[in-house]
């Protein structure tokens, strides 16, 4: 693991890095400046915290504390999804419910199957890595929920009108909000390996881990973000319509 | 016997009062035309009384019965709005006429159909037209179509005759008094002259939902 050892000197220099972008925002006059730097300041306080933490948990090795970080990992997502959420009326239990089955359905498969062992060094950056891409996907799904109940507005009034339901005159908007929040992880599923190393086996390449091994990582990486997106679009896009309507079935303003 | 009543029903938006305590009660089997200038309230109340939206204060009643208090689903299936500007689904018109029968789980009735589009003169191959290709009057006459495949016992139409040529008025006309004829209570909202002399009962509208009621007949 000698390679992988970065010295505080070269932390440094990279701050260089964030030069870059600061001195692009300030000459194409962006106003970014500010942002920039809150997020690298944040970024950097979240990732010594998550690093400390990581490290107790991993030395600890309970099964109730990993079973606890996940479910604060999930809570965190959840939250972060629905904050992304521009319907005035969203419940925060949708995305919740989405992204705790999503992730466990997942979870448990890869550690029934063998893919993972139960060890915190193990679990905890999967749950990371499944929830928070549940979180992009659930946030894209309540996105295009908000859309097309704007841009379809009349089709869904005409049919209430016609005395249907809620879910058959939302049906095409909840198949079409679906379609789009996982097309993103569908896209990227198409080009892994050609155009891009995802994280997880650049990660280990860089680790010196065989690139063969590398590979069967992502490999089921790939699969387990489909399931999991899969599971958390379906389920927070029929949770997530319903708050469109009120108790009388009127499509709201 | 009266089928619907409203009784002191305000509606705000916002701030605004778009209707003050509005009171009026329509007969079972009836046939009433409500008119009034553009603004007044007109399609709002139509939108109402089929609790598409709610009463700020007051109720409405069906047979009685205070409609916030029964199943939104059924009462809508009984007491059916038509949209001033409807809008079709899908891309063909085999795709809107159905739906009356998918959300009720049932197989559809391609006699029913067949019969309905005889009496607008339209041929069974209308069906399979391109929703794009169709005229606004054809458009009328699908959406008033899909509304009756199962008979409503109240139609609320909202001036669905606005801006067709007299040939498809005719039609639509036809196909409401044919509806009318097998007991469904008619509500209709128009601005057109000729349908005014010939409306018997008229509800005229005027500002913030004030009523005046003539009688023609
Ligand atoms: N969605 C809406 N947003 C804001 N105001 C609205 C909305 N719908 C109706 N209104 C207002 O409520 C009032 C009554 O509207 P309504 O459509 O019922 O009138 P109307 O009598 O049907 O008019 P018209 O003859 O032009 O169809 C109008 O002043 C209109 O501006
Ligand atoms: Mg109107």
């Amino acid at each position: 693991m000698k390679n992988v050892t970065v010295s505080n000197l070269s932390l440094v220099l990279a701050f260089a890095l964030v030069l870059v972008s600061i001195a692009i925002s300030a000459k194409e006059k962006l106003g970014l400046t500010k942002d920039i730097l809150i997020s690298v300041i944040r970024a950097i306080m979240e990732l010594v915290i998550i690093g400390f933490v990581l490290k107790f948990i991993f030395h600890i090795d309970t099964l109730w504390l990993t079973a606890f970080s996940t479910l604060i990992i999930i809570f965190n997502a959840s939250w972060n999804a629905n904050e992304r959420n521009p319907d005035s009326h969203k419940k925060l239990w949708s995305s919740i419910i989405a992204e705790a089955v999503g992730t466990y359905v997942t979870l448990s498969l890869l550690i029934v199957s063998g893919v993972i062992k139960p060890i915190p060094m193990q679990v905890i950056p999967i749950t990371g890595m499944i929830a928070g891409n549940e979180m992009v996907t659930i946030g894209l799904c309540y996105k295009a929920l908000n859309e097309s109940f704007h841009d379809l507005r009349q089709q869904v009034l005409e049919k209430l009108a016609l005395g249907s339901d809620i879910k058959m005159a939302s049906m095409p908007i909840i198949r079409r909000s679906i379609k789009t929040a996982m097309q993103p992880t569908i896209d990227s599923a198409k080009t892994v390996g050609l155009v891009n190393l995802p994280g997880m086996m650049s990660g280990l390449i860089f680790a010196g881990v065989n690139p063969i091994y590398a590979i069967k990582y992502q490999i089921i990486i790939t699969f387990m973000l489909l399931s999991a997106t899969g599971l958390g679009a379906v389920i927070s896009g029929y949770l997530a319509y319903k708050q469109y309507f009120n108790e009388q079935m009127q499509l709201r303003d | 016997m009266t089928i619907i009543e409203l009784k002191n029903v305000d509606y705000q938006m916002g701030k605004r009062t778009i209707l003050n305590n509005l009171s009026f009660g329509i007969k079972n089997g009836d046939f009433l035309t409500l008119i009034g200038p553009s603004g007044a309230g007109k399609s709002t109340i139509l939108k109402l009384i089929a609790n598409l939206i709610s009463p700020s204060s007051g109720t409405i009643f069906y047979h009685g019965s205070d409609i916030q208090k029964l199943d939104p689903i059924k009462y809508r299936r009984q007491v059916m709005y038509c949209f001033q500007q409807p809008v079709l689904f899908g891309k063909t018109v085999k795709d809107n006429l159905p739906f009356p029968y998918q959300i009720r789980n049932k197989e559809v009735d391609l006699d029913r159909l067949d019969s309905l589009l005889k009496i607008v003169d339209s041929p069974a191959e209308f069906l399979n037209k391109e929703i794009n290709s169709l005229s606004g009057g054809e458009k009328q006459r699908v959406a008033l179509i899909r509304s009756i495949v199962f008979l409503p016992k109240v139609l609320l139409l909202d001036e669905v005759t606005t801006g067709l040529d007299g040939k498809s008025k005719e039609i639509v006309h036809r196909l409401i008094e044919s509806v009318h004829r097998q007991g469904t209570t008619i509500v209709q909202v128009t601005h057109d002259q000729s349908e005014i002399q010939v409306a018997k009962n008229v509800l005229e509208i005027k500002s913030r939902g004030l009523v005046n009621e003539k009688c023609n007949g």
